[in-house]
């Protein structure tokens, strides 16, 4: 059998708080290979932190636990900082969801994606040049030398989420983190910014962790789900059988959505049960 | 109820809102559905008085409304806003939060008149002294939703009042606006960029794109994808889930 691309093995995050400690994951154990895998789950569901977890990437004053957390054959667990920065970029990258926060604000667009891909590689600062544009290209920006010299503040939120996703792919990483990268796009940036993903992933081999709230998106998406709440995954499907999900939580999330085919009356409500929280 | 005719708003060279025209029957729940930057919200703050640079020709209850509007017009027309995160005094109680357009419009009886709301909006009177942060984001839009009802109004005009929240809180705030709707006959204009929350609410809706209406159409006629413009027909494909082959069909309309 082949080595997966990523295996984690019941990670956790915790805080300490003045009232004790707060666990935000609570054992959360999966692997994956070059596909797309999509994380669902409402706010402080523990989704953000568990794809932060896999890049090491937590905010001060988490602490991270798991058996086992193996990218490619590396232990991520007992890699040192350099190692671990040397991951991140490179092989390693991750999307997030607002790309006016990720952005350097006085800095020119290309020169930020040639920056990075110089950080990770021997090239030359023209050829670093020549990558941006090709790389803004290849995420179908029609006028690659003009959006090249463009600020952040010039360029529209799908542009510039494209810009961030042209910047993480430079390096030509090997699983991709994305969090939330299409949330603050209308739909139609939304599906084309999804199919320069989708084709990466098909074209390249590239491992894809999908980080979402949108069930209705992440199933037509994504090739497989995990559902989670209570910082667990109450639920691991194929995207195409979510229609057939056992978990109550699954099917209320489901089912309170509001129809574009209509809904008569009320919408149901989730009416959440204690015993969702405990280990299944 | 609301009449509006060739209304145009401009931002400096950026027409934001291009000749829209539309009416509003007395408890009718009419929608705009449009992506950032078309101008529906700009059309909510025209009609509620916030926006005050505008032409074209406005009736709302009868009464052709002008840039100054009365303390009565404010009254009978309330907004909920998107996020009740910023909508909300951080340092105003909810009973503070509910007093103030009380005292604003010169009403009586506060207490009774607050109990009534929170009841109405499924809060108790445990929550009548917390402060925002002590709720949950649906507690906090249901405290928005009963400062405005708590006016008595005859009009709600509805920015994006699900969009902050999760998907279990959003059906409960749309099952929460249909009662009050039903119970209190009320008049509501909802702006939202999901498809899906505008048809659930509104029988009759407008796609807006860059300040123009493209065109407006009953609900039935969306569902069965009997629309007449082609932007429509885009929005509702990219709509109902991601689809490969439809990415390569988009086209930017202007």
């Amino acid at each position: 059998m082949t080595v997966p691309l990523l295996d984690v093995v019941d990670l956790r995050v915790s805080f300490r708080t003045p009232r004790g400690v707060a666990a935000a994951v609570r054992g959360v154990s999966f692997t994956m290979g070059r596909e797309k895998l999509g994380i669902v789950g409402e706010s402080g569901s523990g989704k953000t932190l568990t794809g932060r977890s896999i890049l090491r990437l937590l905010p001060p004053g988490a602490e991270l636990q798991a058996t086992r957390l193996m990218f490619d054959g590396v232990d991520l667990m007992a890699a040192i900082p350099a190692q671990l920065r040397d991951l991140r970029g490179r092989r390693l990258a991750m999307v997030m969801q607002d790309p006016k926060f990720s952005l350097n604000p006085v800095m020119p667009v290309g020169d930020q994606i040639a920056e990075a891909y110089l950080a990770h590689s021997s090239a030359s600062r023209v050829e670093a040049r020549e990558k941006a544009l090709a790389m803004l290209e290849a995420v179908r920006i029609r006028e690659p030398r003009r959006v090249y010299a463009l600020y952040p503040h010039e360029v529209s939120g799908g542009m510039g989420q494209r810009i961030m996703i042209a910047m993480m792919l430079a390096p030509d990483p090997d699983l991709l983190v994305a969090d939330e990268p299409t949330s603050a796009l209308d739909v139609t940036v939304q599906t084309q910014v999804l199919a320069i993903l989708d084709d990466l992933v098909s074209e390249r081999g590239m491992g894809l962790v999908f980080i979402s709230h949108d069930l209705t998106l992440v199933a037509s998406f994504c090739d497989r789900v995990l559902v989670m709440y209570g910082g667990r995954v109450v639920e691991t499907l194929d995207a195409r059988d979510l229609g057939r999900a056992q978990h109550p939580y699954t099917r209320g999330l489901i089912a309170c959505l509001p129809q574009l085919s209509g809904t008569e009356g009320d919408l149901p409500v989730l009416t959440r049960d204690p015993a969702w929280l405990d280990a299944t | 109820m609301i009449e509006v005719e060739d209304l145009t708003v401009e931002f400096g060279e950026t027409r934001a809102v291009d000749r829209v025209s539309f009416s509003v029957a007395d408890g009718e729940a009419f929608g705009i559905v449009g992506e950032s930057g078309s101008g529906k919200s700009t059309v909510l703050r025209v009609l509620s008085g916030l926006n005050r640079h505008w032409s074209g020709r406005m009736i709302v209850e009868r009464v052709p409304q002008g840039r100054a509007r009365s303390r009565e017009f404010h009254r009978r027309l309330q907004m909920v806003f998107q996020d009740p995160y910023a909508s909300l005094h951080p340092r105003q109680t909810v009973d503070r939060a509910l007093a103030e357009p009380l005292r604003i419009h010169g009403l009586d009886d506060h207490e009774r008149r607050i109990s009534r709301a929170l009841r109405e909006v499924g809060l108790g009177p445990e929550h009548r002294f917390r402060y925002p942060h002590q709720l949950s984001g649906g507690q906090r839009q249901r405290v928005a939703i009963a400062r405005v009802l708590i006016l008595e109004p005859a009009i709600l005009l509805l920015d994006e009042p699900t969009s902050a929240l999760d998907v279990s809180v959003q059906a409960e705030i749309l099952n929460l606006l249909q009662r009050i709707r039903r119970e209190r006959r009320l008049t509501y204009m909802l702006v939202s960029h999901n498809l899906a929350v505008v048809t659930h609410l509104c029988a009759r809706i407008a796609v807006m794109n860059r300040g123009r209406f493209v065109e407006q159409l009953d609900v039935a006629s969306l569902r069965a994808h009997r629309t007449l413009q082609p932007y429509t027909a885009q929005l509702l494909r990219a709509s109902e889930g991601y689809d490969r082959q439809a990415a390569e069909t988009l086209i930017t309309y202007d």
